[in-house]
């Protein structure tokens, strides 16, 4: 049986999303926030824990000014898109330590809008990457994962259906969520037939690039009370990272998530069967089956083929990418915490037409850097 | 080489060698093993001595691309970018010549001159 949560969140809400031209960043999470408070039955002055990313220097400083908020546990940590995956790991030891009540978790980005997505690694002289990667031309961070791609297939046996599988999965989803960027039936050739941009990924192997973020909350048991929607409890987290520069991974074939699975699956009391949604970080096709290998939802080397027989898809037996995932539905360059908020939407029984019939348990796993760098997990349930 | 805009005092010598077209990596004089890129200590036994030995120049594609869109001004697309074990045992980041390598193909270092920076280590097809 699962363990008692010693934290929840109370509420969870998207920024705007897609293209978000009369917004700025901070007001998009300030906009989430407002709505996320409100599930939570809380006001801007009842936060005093902040957790952000990539909302600038001293981003959690930033955002706090933006939204009147003194904290009194602060962390605007760089995990890359998993940040949101450790923040909830984070705001869960701080709550049941005592160390504050009422956590924000946000973010957003406005890529899409800025065309500001590098493609080179920065040209900072005297780094190790500047140094030992730039100069190659490695695609940031498409190379890094082209690299991992091309490994995992070679070891494992995937094929190009196979990932092009995974698109397809999340496609399907999008299709039954009206906020997906698309939402038109994909097939496994439309797939392959997409430019190849570094192989063996296809464009329609890579996530979407647009605008968007999200607002979570998170408390103890005595403010979930006030929460006005069903509290879900987080029962298990981890987290860990690996490399940073692709060469010093010692296998391009499993994730830190090895690590960060057991340790949140641990926590849960859970096994990977007892999993009725999961909400993978779906960066690039081939994440996916590895994450499903490195959790333990297959055995190494089977993921392709539990893929292909339509198990992610809805009504499968591990519904997976629910919001139609990065690849179909929202990918504002950190996708983990629209990872969360799908998660929350599941166990809370209001998903719509891609609701997961009696869903109990939902794992966010999220990832971020170059091939695999970080990544948490987290066990949420309905109490 | 800070006056070449390569700032890391760590990795003059690798640079240094490589304008002579020498590949150097570290050996740990207490456990024998070899590592890159550089640090004051051995990840594999902690010791602090380490020596720059030069690396044979050969080794094995463990995974590689082809780049198929423009990333920098440098190289034009598309061009094969992979990582090498080199027989030392240090994985690289690196180019290979030609359009066309494998998982597993044999490799042999080579070298991209680049204006006022040292040569750059690629690697060619070894058809040995």
């Amino acid at each position: 049986m699962p363990v008692s949560s010693p934290a929840f969140i109370v509420g969870a809400a998207e920024t705007p999303l897609g293209k978000v031209l009369d917004h700025s960043e901070l007001s998009m999470v300030a906009l989430a926030a407002k709505e996320a408070l409100g599930e939570a039955g809380l006001r801007f002055r009842d936060v005093d824990a902040l957790f952000t990313n990539y909302m600038g220097e001293e981003g959690s400083v930033q955002l706090g000014e933006y939204l009147g908020i003194q904290p009194r546990y602060a962390e605007s940590s760089d995990m890359g898109g998993a940040s949101f995956e450790f923040f909830i790991h984070h705001a869960m030891l701080a709550i049941a330590a005592r160390r504050c009540d009422v956590a924000l978790i946000g973010y957003a980005s406005r890529q899409r809008s800025r065309r500001n997505r590098p493609r080179a690694l920065s040209g900072d002289t005297g780094t190790i990457g500047a140094q030992f990667e730039a100069p190659y031309g490695i695609h940031f961070p498409i190379g890094h994962y082209a690299l991992s791609a091309a490994r995992y297939m070679h070891e494992c046996g995937a094929t190009p259906e196979h990932l092009a599988r995974v698109a397809v999965a999340a496609r399907k989803w999008a299709s039954l969520n009206p906020k997906a960027w698309i939402r038109e039936p994909l097939t496994v050739d439309e797939v392959l037939a997409s430019p190849m941009i570094c192989d063996p990924l296809h464009k329609l192997d890579c996530c979407l690039v647009t605008d968007g973020g999200g607002v979570v909350i998170v408390t103890g048991r005595e403010r979930a009370r006030d929460a006005r929607k069903k509290p879900i409890g987080i029962i298990g987290a981890g987290e860990s990272h690996l490399q940073w520069h692709v060469a010093q991974c010692p296998d391009l074939t499993v994730t830190p998530g090895v690590v960060s699975g057991r340790e949140a699956f641990g926590m849960a009391g859970i096994k990977p069967s007892d999993v009725h949604v999961f909400e993978p970080y779906d960066n690039f096709t081939h994440a996916v089956l590895l994450y499903l290998e490195d959790l333990g939802f297959c055995k190494k080397g089977e993921a392709g083929e539990f893929v292909a027989s339509g198990h992610l898809d809805p009504g499968g037996k591990l519904p997976s990418m629910t919001s139609g995932g990065g690849l179909s539905y929202n990918h504002p360059g950190a996708l983990g915490i629209l990872l969360l908020i799908e998660a929350v939407r599941q166990l809370r029984g209001e998903a719509g037409d891609r609701q997961v019939p009696n869903a109990e348990i939902a794992v966010a796993h999220g990832t971020g850097g170059l091939a695999f760098s970080t990544a948490s997990t987290v066990v949420l349930a309905r109490d | 080489m800070s006056d070449q805009g390569i700032a890391d005092p760590t990795t003059e010598v690798f640079w240094q060698a490589c304008a002579e077209h020498r590949l150097v990596v570290q050996r740990c004089s207490g456990c024998g093993r070899h590592q890159f890129y550089p640090r004051p200590f051995c990840l594999s036994c902690e010791a602090t001595t380490l020596e720059w030995v030069e690396a044979a120049g050969t080794g094995t594609i463990y995974s590689v691309t082809t780049v198929r869109v423009p990333v920098i001004d440098d190289l034009k697309p598309p061009y094969l970018l992979a990582l090498v074990d080199l027989d030392e045992g240090p994985r690289l980041l690196t180019n290979i010549e030609g359009d066309g390598a494998s998982i597993g193909d044999r490799v042999r270092i080579a070298w991209r001159s680049r204006g006022n920076l040292p040569p750059l280590p690629i690697f060619k097809p070894d058809p040995r």
